[in-house]
């Protein structure tokens, strides 16, 4: 028998999904946002000449980067309100959750930026009597920023997806509005090609942009 | 009042650990296999002289890369039956949903090394008289797998964190198992605290393996 | 009566297990044009990198102007150490200019930029006036014309005078030249060492490491011949070149097969 396909309930449904990639980009650009910030302090700490902020920043980094992402997030959800002894939303443990994880991330996309500059740019810097702040912000940064983009590009990409998880501690984001959608209609196999689809759209732009800009880069060269 | 930590009661269910922390290296094992298959033949297609091949194959690496892991998890695990009348456990669709997107990873890594071998080798090996397939398998591989092996290793570390997510399907692999002790234990602090540590010991000891495994190879 | 403007006194830098410098008492009087030179491994460019502290010294002392360089820390056994603030450095820097032999120059900013850089970012100069000084360094390397065009659309000789302009700018009360020609073409030495020529003519300060011997010949008011992190001559370039009075100076001399007087 051949099976009798129904999108006309995605149809019906549209504001509903709407609403969920709404909630997946709100969270996704906080997340990489708030990301991108701490991960360029944990980078830092990982240049620092102090042995202790460089132990923290490489454990931090480690960490994030060794457990996975769904465990972060339910450890934020069920684990850290015990510990602080307050109630947290499932917004906001997602929001913690995720962020750290892409702090670790970018904080070594920031590191291997920093890194690749030849060692040169600092000398010269330094012998004009500027300080290590300085020469970070109008020397090494500025030269490194546009190498750094497509990895961020990257990462917004990854962030996008992982937002996924969040679906699992109720956030009402795509992925949720998807789950629930396909059992109140015992619908599966069209809610979630549907929903499939409409991540590929929202994500696939950002992976096409990484990709010209890396094309690019490399043809510069 | 200060919260009183307890891990004894959490260690005290370590055979649910022990039996989670299985599944999760049974599952990692059958999608680390699989996807190296499925990511060898998308990778010959991306490489294909034939266009259409080759654009079939970009759409399925593009697809994957575009679109969240747990989504294809509930996809084969709720929506395959649906359109084929195959049921699959927990366990099957779990490993299918993670070959599939492994396959795609993977297929980057083997093309990203094979392309990343100058032109000149192949001409070399065509002036020598071999053919295309010769010259892939006796000049461009050798040197590529070295070149793979890194990112071989960081992906294959990305599939061990994604079967995490087989716990949304029942899957009785580490977390879904944490997540029974965290019901039984009413310990979900000490439970979930003890999964991250015991992930991220595992990793941690595997990425230091790999890294030893991969300075033991540099042999030129 | 002004004292030395730069010295040095028993100066030590190892790197792990290798001793580089063993031991450097070094004194400059202002106006002095010094020459380094020595075969590779002596420890000619880690003496002039320890002089503005590109290079931490193992042990030694550096003055600046009569005044000691860093803390002098006593540990209870009585030996003292000698610990460097990052601050105290960032400004003994601005005071000796260096000049690389990869150039160094910032290749996001144009010729002006690099120029006006340190005075802008170190000395908090006024646009217009930092403006105006990079313009004149710029004009006296003979670069007047490339003001607007980034070091990447510039020959390697244009570049060192860019970054001689650039140390210039500073008004370093000593500079210190890094084998600056060794990374250029022969054909673009000459500009290079003419540049570097008339900075001598107007009585700075310099230290100079290089295998041009010849230049270092024309160049120096005195030259230090080091060998395995010591000096182990020094003198006026006319006895070090022409006369000089031990035995590895003599082989080094005639082994340079470049130099002709």
């Amino acid at each position: 028998m051949q099976y009798q396909w129904d999108f006309s309930l995605i149809f019906d449904n549209l504001p509903v999904l709407w609403r969920g990639v709404v909630v997946t980009l709100h969270l996704a650009a906080m997340c990489l946002l708030a990301g991108l910030a701490l991960g360029f302090v944990i980078a830092l700490m990982r240049l620092s000449k102090f042995a202790a902020a460089r132990v923290f920043g490489r454990a931090f980094v480690e960490f994030f980067r060794n457990v996975p992402a769904l465990i972060q997030l339910i450890w934020f959800y069920y684990a850290f309100p015990i510990l602080i002894g307050a109630q947290m939303s499932p917004f906001m443990a997602a929001f913690l959750g995720i962020t750290l994880n892409t702090a670790a991330f970018s904080a070594e996309i920031y590191r291997a930026g920093i890194q690749s500059l030849e060692r040169g740019q600092w000398e010269g810097a330094m012998a004009i009597g500027m300080g290590r702040a300085q020469i970070l912000r109008r020397i090494i940064l500025p030269q490194v920023f546009q190498r750094m983009l497509p990895a961020f590009t990257n990462r917004a990409v990854e962030v996008a997806k992982v937002t996924s998880l969040a679906s699992v501690i109720s956030v009402q984001e795509l992925m949720y509005q998807g789950r629930l959608l396909s059992s109140t209609y015992y619908r599966p196999l069209e809610i979630l090609t549907a929903v499939g689809f409409i991540y590929l759209i929202v994500i696939y732009p950002l992976s096409l942009a990484s990709m010209l800009m890396e094309r690019r880069m490399a043809r510069n060269q | 009042m200060p919260y009183e930590w307890d891990f004894l009661a959490v260690l005290a269910q370590w055979p649910l650990l022990l039996s989670g922390l299985l599944g999760t290296i049974k599952i990692a094992v059958i999608a680390i296999a699989a996807g190296v298959i499925v990511g060898g033949l998308v990778a010959a297609m991306r490489l294909s002289r034939l266009w259409p091949v080759r654009l079939l194959g970009t759409i399925y690496v593009d697809f994957y890369r575009n679109t969240p892991g747990i989504l294809h998890f509930f996809w084969f695990y709720y929506a395959l039956p649906v359109l084929s009348n195959v049921s699959l456990g927990p366990l099957e669709a779990a490993a299918l949903a993670l070959a599939t997107q492994s396959g795609a990873f993977y297929a980057e890594v083997f093309r990203g090394g094979i392309g990343s071998i100058r032109k000149g080798q192949w001409e070399g090996a065509k002036a020598l008289g071999m053919i295309r397939g010769q010259a892939l398998r006796r000049v461009i591989l050798p040197q590529a797998a070295r070149r793979m092996i890194a990112p071989f290793t960081e992906r294959s570390f990305e599939i061990i964190k994604t079967t995490s997510l087989a716990s949304t399907l029942s899957y009785g692999e580490l977390l879904y198992q944490g997540m029974m002790v965290a019901s039984i234990t009413f310990r979900p602090l000490e439970t979930y605290t003890l999964l991250a540590l015991i992930y991220f010991a595992l990793l941690f000891s595997l990425s230091a393996l790999a890294k030893w495994g991969e300075s033991r190879l540099q042999a030129y | 009566m002004t004292g030395p403007i730069l010295r040095t006194m028993d100066l030590r830098k190892s790197f792990g297990e290798l001793e580089v410098l063993k031991g450097i008492d070094l004194t400059v009087e202002p106006g002095e044009r010094i020459a380094i030179i020595g075969g590779s491994g002596s420890g000619k460019s880690t003496l002039l990198r320890c002089l503005n502290f590109m290079e931490l010294p193992t042990a030694g002392r550096v003055e600046l102007d009569g005044a000691l360089i860093g803390q002098v820390q006593t540990a209870r056994d009585g030996t003292e150490r000698i610990t460097y603030a990052e601050r105290a450095l960032t400004q003994v820097r601005r005071r000796v200019g260096m000049v690389f032999q990869q150039f160094n120059l910032f290749p996001h900013m144009t010729v002006l930029q690099n120029t006006m850089e340190g005075l802008i970012t170190v000395d908090r100069m006024p646009r217009q006036q930092a403006r105006e000084r990079a313009m004149a360094e710029l004009a006296r390397v003979g670069l007047a014309e490339k003001l607007g065009a980034y070091p990447s659309q510039l020959s390697g000789g244009q570049q060192q005078r860019v970054a001689i302009a650039r140390a210039l700018a500073m008004q370093p009360e000593v500079l210190l030249f890094d084998e600056p020609t060794s990374s250029l073409d022969p054909e673009l030495v000459g500009e290079v060492l003419r540049t570097i020529h008339t900075l001598a003519e107007e009585g700075r300060t310099m230290l100079l490491v290089t295998h041009e011997l010849g230049f270092a010949y024309r160049f120096a008011t005195r030259v230090l011949y080091l060998y395995d992190g010591l000096v182990h001559e020094e003198g006026t370039a006319e006895q070090i070149f022409r006369a000089p009075q031990r035995e590895k100076t003599r082989a080094f001399i005639e082994r340079s097969s470049e130099f002709s007087l």
